[in-house]
C-alpha cells in the first residue's frame, strides 16, 4: 500500500458549499466529530456564485404566500416528477432555515417595514425569494463558513476524495487526497455526507466551475448506491454568450424578476409566442398584461419571462435556431430601456461589473445578449425524502448532489433553499446513525490500495493522452449529443463516444510531480466525469418523452405513463444499468392543493 | 474573431526557489489572463500550478500578481496590455509560495478562526429581527468581500515584513471586524482585541488595500479608520474605561 495518513471521524461530509457547510454545523452542534472536505479553499465553493435568492414563503412582501403555495408551485415546476415529501419538507422549512442564517449574522435586503424583502423569479406564484442584491450566495456562503469556523468543524481544504470504502455494504470511509502536496489520506468515518453539487463541467458551455465534475453522483454509484433523474439536467436560459471566454457564465433570473425582458433580433417579445398549455391561465397575453404585472399583482397575470428555466430555455434555443437571434448566437435580455440606471446597478450590482468588465457592455444603456447555459442537474443521489439516507447504510446526500426534490425541472431559489433543508437534515441522521454505532467500521486494506493504485497511475505512464484533450472531448460530446434538445441515435451514438473516451482516460499521463498538478488532478476527476455523463445518456435514452429539463426531438410530448415514473441508475457488476420504478404516491390533502386552482 | 498570440512570462517554481518561463499562446478577442494561462496548462505544461473556480469575479481564487500589480486573473482583460509585450504573471508575495502560481494563504484562514463570532441579540417579539435598509447599507458593503486577499497582498505591514503576521491581521480582517462591529444585531465588544493582538494601530492609512479590492470596497474610509476611532474612543474615554472595568468585574 502506498504512504498514506489515517484520520477518524463520526462523520466526513464531502463539499463544503451550502449544503455540506450546513450539514457539518449539524452534525457537529450534535456532538459529532466532524470533518468537512472540500477540493477549494473555503468559501470558494459553486454557492459563492448564486445570486437570485433564497425561495422562501415567509409571506413578508406578499402575506397570502405560505408552504401550500411554494409547493404547489415546486411540483408543477418539476412537472409533478418531484418526490412530493421532499417539496413538502422544503417548502415547510425555508423559512426558518432562512431565519437561522439571519441569526447567524447573514443581511438581507430590507422591505420598509424592516423585514427580509423578497423578490419575483420564475415560476413562483408570489415574490418569495430572499436576497442580497444579485450576491446572495456569497452572503450565504459566508454565512455558513463563519458559523461553521465558530462551530470548530474540522476543514480539510484543497482535499478531494477519490473513492467511498465500505464494510460489508455499509459506509466505512474514504480515500482522498491533497491537492498541495499530493499525499493520500484515509477518512475513516461511521456515517458519510456527499454535498459534492453537480457535474455541470461535462459540457462545454456551463455556468459551473472546474469542481463540478459529478464526484459525489460517481461515488455513490461506485459505492453500490441508486442515482435517480439523471436525465434531467438544467439548462439556464440566460448565459453570457459573447466574448467566447465568458461563454456560459450565468446571467441571474433577478434580471428579468426585476423588470428585464427577452428580445429576438426583430425586437419582438417572443416568450408570448411560447406559453405552455398548463402555465396560461395564470400568464399575461399581452406585453400591456405583463407591464402592468409588476406593480400589480392582484388584477394582471405574470410576464411569460418569467416562465420555468425549461420553458424559457427551449424558447431561446428555437428563436436562435429559426434565424432570430442576437450577432453572437443569442437573444438579447434588456432591462436598459425599462429601469433607471441607478436601479439597475443598485438591484443588480454584480451583472452590472461583470458585463461592463468581461464584455464591454453597459447594461443600464445597451441589452445582454444571452443564451442557455448548462447550469445545474436535477438528478443525484437517491435519497429518503426524510433523512437523506442513501442506499447504502451510512451514507446520506444533500445539495445538488442528491436527487428527488426538484423532479423534472428545478425553479430558481429552490436550490439555496435546498442546500439548507436538507443540508440540515442529512446533518443531522448522519449524526444519529453516527450515534448509534459503537465502533467504527473496519478498513478493507484491498479497496484503499486500488484506489491508491488507480490515483498513482497517470504518472507512470509515458506518452499517454493529455487529460486536458480527453476532458475537452467529452464536453464536445456531451454538448453536441446529450444538450437541450436529444434524439435516440445521437444518445447512441453519445455512449458510444463515451465508451471511447473511457478507453482513452485509463491511457492518460501526467508530466511532473504530485505536488499541486492541475494535469493530475484532471486525470483524476475524468472517472467521475464520464461515470456521469455516462448515467445522464442512459437515463436519457430510457425516458422516451419531453419533460422539464429533459427534451427529445423523437418524443417532444409528455406522455402520461413516464410521468408516474422514474429512471434510477444503478451498478451492476461495475456497469451502471437503467430500471423505471413508480414515484411515490402522493396524499390526498397534498393533491387538493393542485384542484384548487 | 481575431485571434493572436500572447506571450506570458510565468513564474515557475515552489518553496525552493524557481524562475520566470516563456510560454506563446494563441489567444482571442476577449479573452482574459486566466485564459491565457488555461491555454499554456492545456498545451504546453499540464502541471502548471494556478487556483480558480468561478472566473467570474465572484469567487476570488485567482489571485496573483500581473506585472508586479496584484489582481484577479479572471478579470484581467488581456487587451488591456501593450500588443507584443511579455505579460509576466507571479504568485502572490506575501504568502509563500506552494507552487507555480498558487500560494499558502492559510494565514488568512488562522486570523479568521481567531475572531470572535458574531452574537446577536435578541429578536423581537413577533420571532423576527426588524432592521432599516438604511442601517445595514454599511455592513452590506462589507459583505461583498470575495476573499481574493488582494489586500492583504499589497498591504506593506506584512508584505515585506514576515514577523508582522504575528500581530496584524491584515485589511481583510479589518473588514471583518468592522462588518461585526456595525453588525446592528451584534452585542460583541472586540475593540480591545483590534487594539492589540490584531494590530489595527500598524496601520498608517497608505489605503494601498482599497485600491486593489476588485469588489470596490471603501477598505480605509469606511472601515479601517472608523475602527481606529472605535478602538481610541474605547482606549482613552475615561468615562467608557471605567465602565468596561466595573462591567468585567461585575461579570466574573
Amino acid at each position: 500500500m502506498a504512504e498514506h495518513e489515517t484520520h477518524e471521524f463520526d462523520v466526513v461530509v464531502i463539499g463544503a458549499g451550502g449544503a455540506g457547510l450546513r450539514a457539518a454545523i449539524e452534525a457537529t452542534g450534535l456532538g459529532a466529530r466532524t470533518a468537512l472536505v472540500c477540493k477549494s479553499l473555503l468559501g470558494k465553493a459553486h454557492t459563492v456564485m448564486a445570486e437570485g435568492g433564497i425561495a422562501a414563503a415567509m409571506g413578508n412582501v406578499y402575506p397570502e404566500d405560505n408552504w401550500q403555495v411554494h409547493f404547489r408551485d415546486t411540483m408543477r415546476g418539476g412537472k409533478m416528477l418531484n418526490s412530493w415529501r421532499m417539496a413538502q419538507l422544503h417548502a415547510q422549512e425555508a423559512p426558518d432555515r432562512v431565519y437561522e442564517l439571519e441569526e447567524w449574522g447573514a443581511l438581507f435586503d430590507r422591505t420598509a417595514d424592516g423585514r427580509i424583502l423578497q423578490r419575483d423569479f420564475g415560476g413562483h406564484r408570489f415574490a418569495r425569494l430572499a436576497h442580497v442584491g444579485d450576491r446572495t450566495g456569497l452572503e450565504m456562503i459566508r454565512t455558513l463558513q463563519h458559523r461553521a469556523v465558530a462551530t470548530g468543524v474540522e476543514v480539510f481544504m484543497e482535499c478531494t476524495v477519490m473513492r467511498l470504502l465500505t464494510d460489508g455494504g455499509r459506509i466505512a470511509g474514504a480515500v482522498a487526497y491533497w491537492r498541495e502536496s499530493g499525499r493520500l489520506l484515509v477518512l475513516r468515518a461511521k456515517a458519510v455526507v456527499l454535498a459534492t453539487g453537480g457535474i455541470g463541467k461535462a459540457w462545454q458551455v456551463t455556468s459551473n466551475s472546474w469542481e463540478y465534475t459529478g464526484d459525489g453522483h460517481a461515488l455513490a454509484l461506485w459505492a453500490g448506491a441508486d442515482l435517480v433523474d439523471m436525465e434531467f439536467v438544467q439548462f439556464h436560459p440566460t448565459g453570457m454568450v459573447w466574448p467566447p471566454s465568458v461563454r456560459g457564465i450565468l446571467v441571474t433570473e433577478g434580471v428579468r424578476g426585476d423588470g428585464g425582458v427577452l428580445r429576438n433580433a426583430e425586437g419582438r417579445r417572443f416568450m408570448f409566442d411560447y406559453i405552455p398549455e398548463v402555465f396560461r391561465s395564470e400568464t399575461a397575453e399581452t406585453e400591456e398584461e405583463a407591464d402592468r404585472w409588476y406593480d400589480d399583482r392582484k388584477s394582471n397575470r405574470r410576464t411569460p419571462d418569467l416562465l420555468p428555466r425549461d420553458e424559457v430555455a427551449r424558447a431561446i434555443n428555437t428563436e436562435v435556431k429559426e434565424g432570430r437571434g442576437s450577432p453572437h448566437g443569442g437573444v438579447f435580455l434588456d432591462i436598459a430601456g425599462r429601469k433607471p440606471a441607478e436601479y439597475v446597478k443598485r438591484r443588480l450590482p454584480s451583472m452590472y461589473h461583470q458585463f461592463k468588465e468581461l464584455a464591454d457592455v453597459d447594461i443600464t444603456r445597451e441589452p445582454m445578449e444571452v443564451g442557455p447555459t448548462c447550469h445545474y442537474v436535477m438528478g443525484g443521489i437517491r435519497v429518503d425524502p426524510d433523512t437523506q439516507a442513501a442506499t447504502v447504510p451510512g451514507l446520506y446526500a444533500a445539495g445538488e448532489a442528491a436527487g428527488g426534490m426538484h423532479g423534472a425541472n428545478r425553479l430558481g431559489g429552490n436550490s439555496l433553499s435546498d442546500l439548507l433543508v436538507f443540508g440540515l437534515r442529512a446533518g443531522r441522521f448522519a449524526a444519529e446513525h453516527a450515534g448509534a454505532l459503537r465502533e467504527l467500521p473496519a478498513v478493507d486494506p484491498d479497496q484503499v490500495e486500488a484506489a491508491e493504485r488507480e490515483a498513482l497511475a497517470p504518472f507512470e505512464r509515458d506518452e499517454g493522452e493529455n487529460p486536458y484533450s480527453v476532458q475537452q472531448e467529452l464536453q464536445d460530446c456531451m454538448q453536441e449529443l446529450v444538450g437541450i434538445i436529444r434524439t435516440e441515435g445521437e444518445l447512441k451514438s453519445a455512449l458510444e463516444r463515451i465508451a471511447v473516451l473511457r478507453q482513452r482516460a485509463a491511457r492518460v499521463s501526467v508530466g511532473g510531480h504530485r505536488q499541486y498538478n492541475p494535469g493530475w488532478h484532471l486525470a483524476l476527476d475524468l472517472g467521475p466525469l464520464l461515470t456521469v455523463s455516462e448515467c445522464v445518456t442512459l437515463a436519457a435514452l430510457e425516458r422516451r418523452e419531453s419533460r422539464g429539463g429533459h427534451t427529445r426531438d423523437d418524443y417532444p410530448k409528455p406522455d402520461p405513463e413516464l410521468g408516474k415514473v422514474k429512471v434510477v441508475v444503478r451498478a451492476r457488476d461495475g456497469e451502471p444499468t437503467v430500471v423505471r420504478e413508480p414515484l411515490d404516491e402522493m396524499p390526498d390533502d397534498l393533491k387538493r392543493l393542485f384542484e384548487e386552482q | 474573431m481575431a485571434s493572436y498570440d500572447v506571450t506570458l512570462r510565468l513564474w515557475r517554481g515552489d518553496a525552493g526557489g524557481g524562475e520566470l518561463r516563456d510560454y506563446t499562446v494563441p489567444v482571442e478577442d476577449g479573452e482574459v489572463v486566466l485564459d491565457a494561462v488555461h491555454h499554456v496548462q492545456a498545451t504546453q505544461a499540464g502541471d502548471l500550478a494556478v487556483r480558480w473556480n468561478c472566473k467570474a469575479g465572484k469567487c476570488g481564487s485567482c489571485s496573483a500578481e500581473v506585472n508586479g500589480k496584484p489582481r484577479l486573473l479572471c478579470m484581467t482583460r488581456l487587451n488591456v496590455f501593450e500588443r507584443g509585450e511579455p505579460i509576466t504573471v507571479t504568485p502572490l508575495r506575501t504568502f509563500p509560495v506552494v507552487r507555480d502560481l498558487v500560494t499558502d494563504v492559510s494565514f488568512n484562514y488562522e486570523m479568521a478562526r481567531r475572531v470572535p463570532a458574531f452574537a446577536p441579540r435578541a429578536r423581537e417579539a413577533d420571532g423576527t429581527y426588524r432592521m432599516q435598509q438604511q442601517d445595514i447599507d454599511r455592513v452590506q458593503e462589507f459583505h461583498k468581500c470575495i476573499e481574493c486577499f488582494l489586500c492583504q497582498d499589497v498591504c506593506h505591514v506584512i508584505r515585506d515584513h514576515e514577523d508582522n503576521k504575528r500581530s496584524f491581521a491584515g485589511p481583510r480582517m479589518f473588514i471583518r471586524y468592522a462588518e461585526l462591529e456595525m453588525h446592528p444585531l451584534d452585542t460583541n465588544d472586540r475593540r480591545e482585541l483590534l487594539g492589540g493582538q490584531m494590530g489595527l494601530g500598524l496601520c498608517n492609512i497608505t489605503k494601498c488595500c482599497t485600491e486593489v479590492c476588485p469588489e470596490d470596497i471603501g477598505i480605509t474610509d469606511n472601515a479601517i479608520i472608523p475602527l481606529k476611532e472605535r478602538v481610541a474612543d474605547a482606549r482613552y474615554d475615561p468615562i467608557a474605561w471605567l465602565a468596561g472595568k466595573l462591567r468585567r468585574r461585575a461579570t466574573p
